[in-house]
């Protein structure tokens, strides 16, 4: 039987706010446990909450950013159920009136084509804390320096097809959230959070079938993972005539298996209630303009102004624009050598490779945007050939300077002088008579392969300075004209 | 001045002698913490006695009157309910569960009144996490009636209600969440007001009811009440729901004159449930009023019989979420040698409260759960909003809303425990004010058999000028507020 997977997800993306959404404590990542939990945090007799203004505007950037409606009047909501990292026995939510709904979410597949994803809501919230279960033998920790931190959980319909659609919108919506500054998306240390609700149904039917979830997934190879090993287990089940129960899983990275939760951490009932020690927030017309003022160029608006002003392919674009960084640097490059393809190339193919290699991220690369654009000036006048460029490129990741002054120190001008590279072709074809001999004798399809013989030999005796272009065109005249 | 003088003198006098120099505010202190250390063996409405920080509060203050710098109630003791936090002393909100809690923060009332020269004497007792109407609930035992001795406070704010009326304090603060202040101060004689809701900070306020909870002072005179309300009252950047409004000298701006005031008797308080001499001693004080120029007007609160309900089902909602953090794992009660997690909550939580917390926690839990919500607590928003529209209504005709504080006097410990219904009734006519989150106070209105009868009077929102008018005014006519039980028979 052939199945159709339907996936809707719930992203808990943490804010990147100063300071906690209800208190004053610091929300910075990896202080010593408890160390940054104030009494509001520790849930202590008569604290009570005061919102941080900031936490909501970075939700109406996220809401226009999509192009969701942001609720005029939307309710903070408590969320009950015990556990020890959740220090007042109930969470602060948004259940009745979220912040932002109904918005809808471009996301850029592989082939270039835009793929809408509906986000039926956001809503503001703060995290729990941690239970330490590594550190005490037979007792557990509680770390609370994370209890309090405000997250913004985005919420999609059911709209995804396969795991390829899924991690394409969580890169999207990494993209967007770092575009508009609002989260760090630092995935390892938990900023953004995915839970995954998939089921299975017939190639062809409209039924949904029973949804499992997935909680926590934290990574985008973990989510492609997931899926499939939950798409796994429920085409069995149902394949072998059994049901799927309507549960809350685990993702267990080193068996690469979906896990299912106790069923009595599952069966909540959240008594969801308004929050009575905040007031709602309420959201004018201006507010909403006055932060609309402050939005960057987004993601989807910078990929095709890519297309249309630098004439870059799809492609291209696709890779240059989710990291901020990078774009701005492909920009800063372009303006100085007014090359948009060779800085697309250079900076997705060797720059990016170097900075994965040595764990650098673009924004501390060793070669600014001025000296890439610096080689690539010297590539476009044809001082160098694409081999030199690429020592250059080396010596300058080494440090040595700027183009022009490793190419002054190293030597490295091509030779494009036709005399001089007449010489050296001269002077091979003398040298080697028995491969002239042989490639005379070939017939068109293997004088191409044997002419690389002899473009070797004059690189070798150029240092690799001969300009390639001419050099074929010397070469193939001479070996043809006398054949 | 004789002992007995000065403990039943009201603030406004003892400012006058601390101010004149006449006594220093060590000697009141001490005064006050012998009363206190004299009638509380008898009484139990003080749970924690604070002398050297008390003395220490003194001695500063008495510093300061020295050299003029004098702020409202410089020098004057008081004491605090146990629901309000204080810093480096015990607060136990009446309960096993905070038994040995001492925080690490003042709340904002506390501070402020500091601020204002007050000196903290110690914490009086009160039904548990404020829930009763009779402080039988307190974990650290009834506190007694200073009038009868057999009888109850009124609650929650008993200890406090007990403790002026004994003359172990001229002030105290108090909460209400239903009637917790007007309640108390009713049965035992003295006056205390619930300003509106937003008015004085909830920030270290241990929380019952969020959206209900307020404190208040808890004095002899209405004038005391306006003095303490002035020092309590304001806007706090820690508690989102205080309201930005002025504040203003309530204590300045006192007037005596409610000439053409319009004062409304609600007649579904005055039918014929009410007791005859309850109303015929609120009738007494409202003709005194009368007398003095106001007029009374029958008005309509049509749907005020169904604040009981509605009142019982969003408290112990809020209640249930707000004592959720008692789970014994961070602080508070935790049981001993808890086998697992369930274990510990459980035992922890059923160990560390009283029998009536946990049926509002159980009560609260279930108006909150799938399939009831609607049902319960949805419904009893909707009608809350509409008994606040039957009070807007009404304050179109009239001034001020008169009635009486609870719908008896003092009764006998044990007579109500068993029946709670009985004992939420205690709260008929000040529950709808909290709904309302309209000012209301309680003040003397004579005795029944020897026992006080509280008048209840309720403002427009923010209004607490125009009750505090009024009870002053009829304070200065009548002189209910000046009777006091026997202060000897209470030294022990």
């Amino acid at each position: 039987m052939s199945w159709e997977i339907v996936m809707g997800l719930e992203v808990h993306l943490q804010l990147a706010t100063q300071s906690k959404i209800f208190s004053g404590s610091s929300t910075q990542f990896g202080a010593s446990p408890n160390e940054q939990a104030d009494a509001v945090d520790l849930g202590m007799p008569g604290m009570l909450p005061v919102l941080n203004e900031e936490a909501v505007r970075y939700a109406v950037k996220f809401g226009l950013g999509i192009g969701a409606r942001i609720g005029e009047r939307s309710v903070f909501d408590r969320k009950n159920y015990f556990y020890p990292d959740l220090p007042k026995g109930y969470q602060v939510s948004q259940f009745f009136a979220p912040i932002v709904s109904e918005g809808v979410f471009e996301v850029p597949l592989e082939d270039g084509t835009l793929f809408p994803i509906r986000i039926t809501r956001a809503h503001l919230e703060e995290d729990a804390g941690k239970s330490v279960h590594d550190i005490f033998t037979h007792e557990t920790g509680i770390d609370l320096n994370r209890a309090g931190t405000p997250l913004l959980e985005i919420v999609t319909e059911p709209d995804f097809r396969s795991a390829d659609q899924a991690v394409a919108y969580l890169k999207t919506l990494h993209s967007l959230v770092t575009y508009l500054g609002i989260s760090d998306g630092n995935m390892a240390e938990g900023s953004m959070r995915c839970d995954i609700n998939i089921s299975l149904r017939e190639k062809g039917s409209e039924k949904l079938g029973t949804r499992t979830e997935i909680k926590n997934v934290n990574s985008f190879r973990f989510v492609e993972r997931a899926i499939y090993s939950e798409y796994e287990r429920q085409a069995d089940i149902l394949e072998s005539g059994g049901t799927i129960t309507q549960e809350t899983r685990l993702y267990d990275a080193e068996n690469n298996v979906t896990r299912s939760m106790r069923s009595k951490e599952v069966a909540n009932d959240y008594r969801y209630f308004p929050e009575p020690d905040l007031l709602p927030i309420v959201i004018d017309e201006a507010y909403i303009e006055a932060v609309r003022a402050t939005l960057p160029e987004l993601p989807g608006a910078k990929r095709q102004r890519f297309i249309e002003s630098y004439g870059l392919n799809d492609y291209d674009a696709a890779l240059l624009v989710p990291h901020h960084d990078m774009a701005d640097y492909f920009e800063a490059v372009v303006k100085a050598c007014n090359a948009a393809k060779p800085a697309a190339n250079w900076i997705l193919g060797d720059l990016s490779g170097a900075l994965n290699r040595n764990e650098v991220s673009i924004s501390e690369s060793p070669i600014t945007a001025e000296r890439l654009a610096g080689l690539i000036t010297r590539i476009e006048d044809g001082t160098l050939s694409s081999k030199l460029a690429k020592q250059v490129f080396d010596a300058m990741w080494d440090g040595e300077g700027d183009a022009d002054d490793i190419i002054a120190a190293r030597g490295l001008k091509q030779v494009n002088d036709s005399g001089a590279l007449e010489a050296m072709v001269d002077e091979v074809i003398a040298n080697s008579p028995d491969q002239v001999a042989q490639y005379r004798a070939a017939d068109e399809a293997k004088r191409k392969k044997l002419s690389g013989f002899f473009v070797g030999q004059i690189m070798k005796a150029s240092q690799g300075q001969a300009n390639p272009q001419i050099l074929n065109a010397l070469l193939l005249k001479k070996l043809d004209d006398q054949s | 001045m004789a002992d007995t003088q000065l403990l039943t003198a009201p603030v406004s006098e003892l400012r006058q002698l601390l101010s004149d120099r006449a006594i220093s505010s060590v000697e009141l202190t001490r005064a006050f913490l012998r009363q206190i250390e004299l009638c509380n063996p008898l009484l139990n409405a003080v749970v924690t006695i604070c002398e050297d920080h008390a003395l220490e509060q003194a001695a500063l203050a008495d510093k300061q009157l020295a050299t003029g710098e004098i702020a409202p109630l410089t020098g004057v003791p008081l004491l605090h309910k146990d629901i309000f936090c204080t810093h480096g002393i015990r607060t136990t909100c009446g309960s096993r569960m905070l038994a040995e809690f001492t925080p690490a923060y003042d709340a904002t009332v506390v501070s402020k009144l500091q601020s204002a020269g007050a000196v903290t004497l110690g914490k009086c007792n009160m039904d548990e996490f404020a829930m009763g109407s009779s402080n039988e609930t307190s974990f650290f035992g009834t506190v007694k009636n200073p009038w009868d001795l057999d009888c109850v406070p009124g609650g929650s704010s008993g200890g406090s209600a007990a403790a002026v009326a004994a003359g172990m304090a001229p002030l105290a603060t108090g909460t209400d969440t239903g009637g917790s202040i007007r309640q108390p101060a009713s049965l035992c004689g003295i006056t205390g007001l619930k300003p509106t809701y937003g008015r004085v900070s909830r920030l270290g306020i241990i929380a019952f009811a969020s959206s209900l909870d307020q404190a208040g002072p808890m004095a002899r005179t209405a004038e005391d009440c306006a003095l303490a309300l002035t020092a309590m009252a304001g806007v706090d950047g820690g508690d989102s729901t205080s309201a930005d409004k002025p504040v203003p000298n309530f204590h300045g701006a006192l007037n005596t004159d409610i000439q053409g005031l319009r004062i409304g008797l609600p007649k579904q308080f005055f039918n014929d449930d009410l007791d005859d001499q309850v109303r015929a001693r609120v009738l007494e004080a409202l003709a005194e009023l009368e007398k003095a120029g106001a007029t009374l007007v029958e008005i309509d609160l049509p749907h005020s019989h169904y604040a009981i309900a509605t009142y019982y089902v969003i408290a112990p909602a809020e209640a249930s979420a707000n004592l959720a953090r008692y789970d014994g794992v961070r602080f508070g009660y935790r049981c001993d040698d808890p086998q697992n997690l369930e274990d510990l909550y459980l035992r922890s939580r059923s160990e560390g409260f009283g029998e009536e917390v946990q049926r509002r926690i159980l009560v609260g839990t279930y108006a909150l759960s799938a399939g009831f919500y609607d049902a319960y607590f949805n419904k009893a928003q909707q009608v809350r909003r509409v008994i606040t529209e039957d009070f807007h209504r009404a304050f179109e005709q009239v001034d001020v809303i008169a009635g009486p504080s609870a719908p008896g006097v003092a009764f006998p410990f044990g007579a109500k425990q068993q029946d709670p219904i009985a004992m939420y009734m205690e709260d008929i006519y000040t529950l709808a004010v909290n709904l309302a989150g309209l000012p209301g106070l309680s003040t003397p209105a004579g005795f029944i058999n020897g026992m006080p009868v509280g008048l209840q009077l309720i403002g427009r929102p923010f209004d607490e000028q125009t009750i505090l008018n009024a009870a002053h005014r009829l304070q200065t006519d009548t002189d209910w507020h000046q009777s006091h039980p026997s202060l000897g028979d209470l030294a022990s």
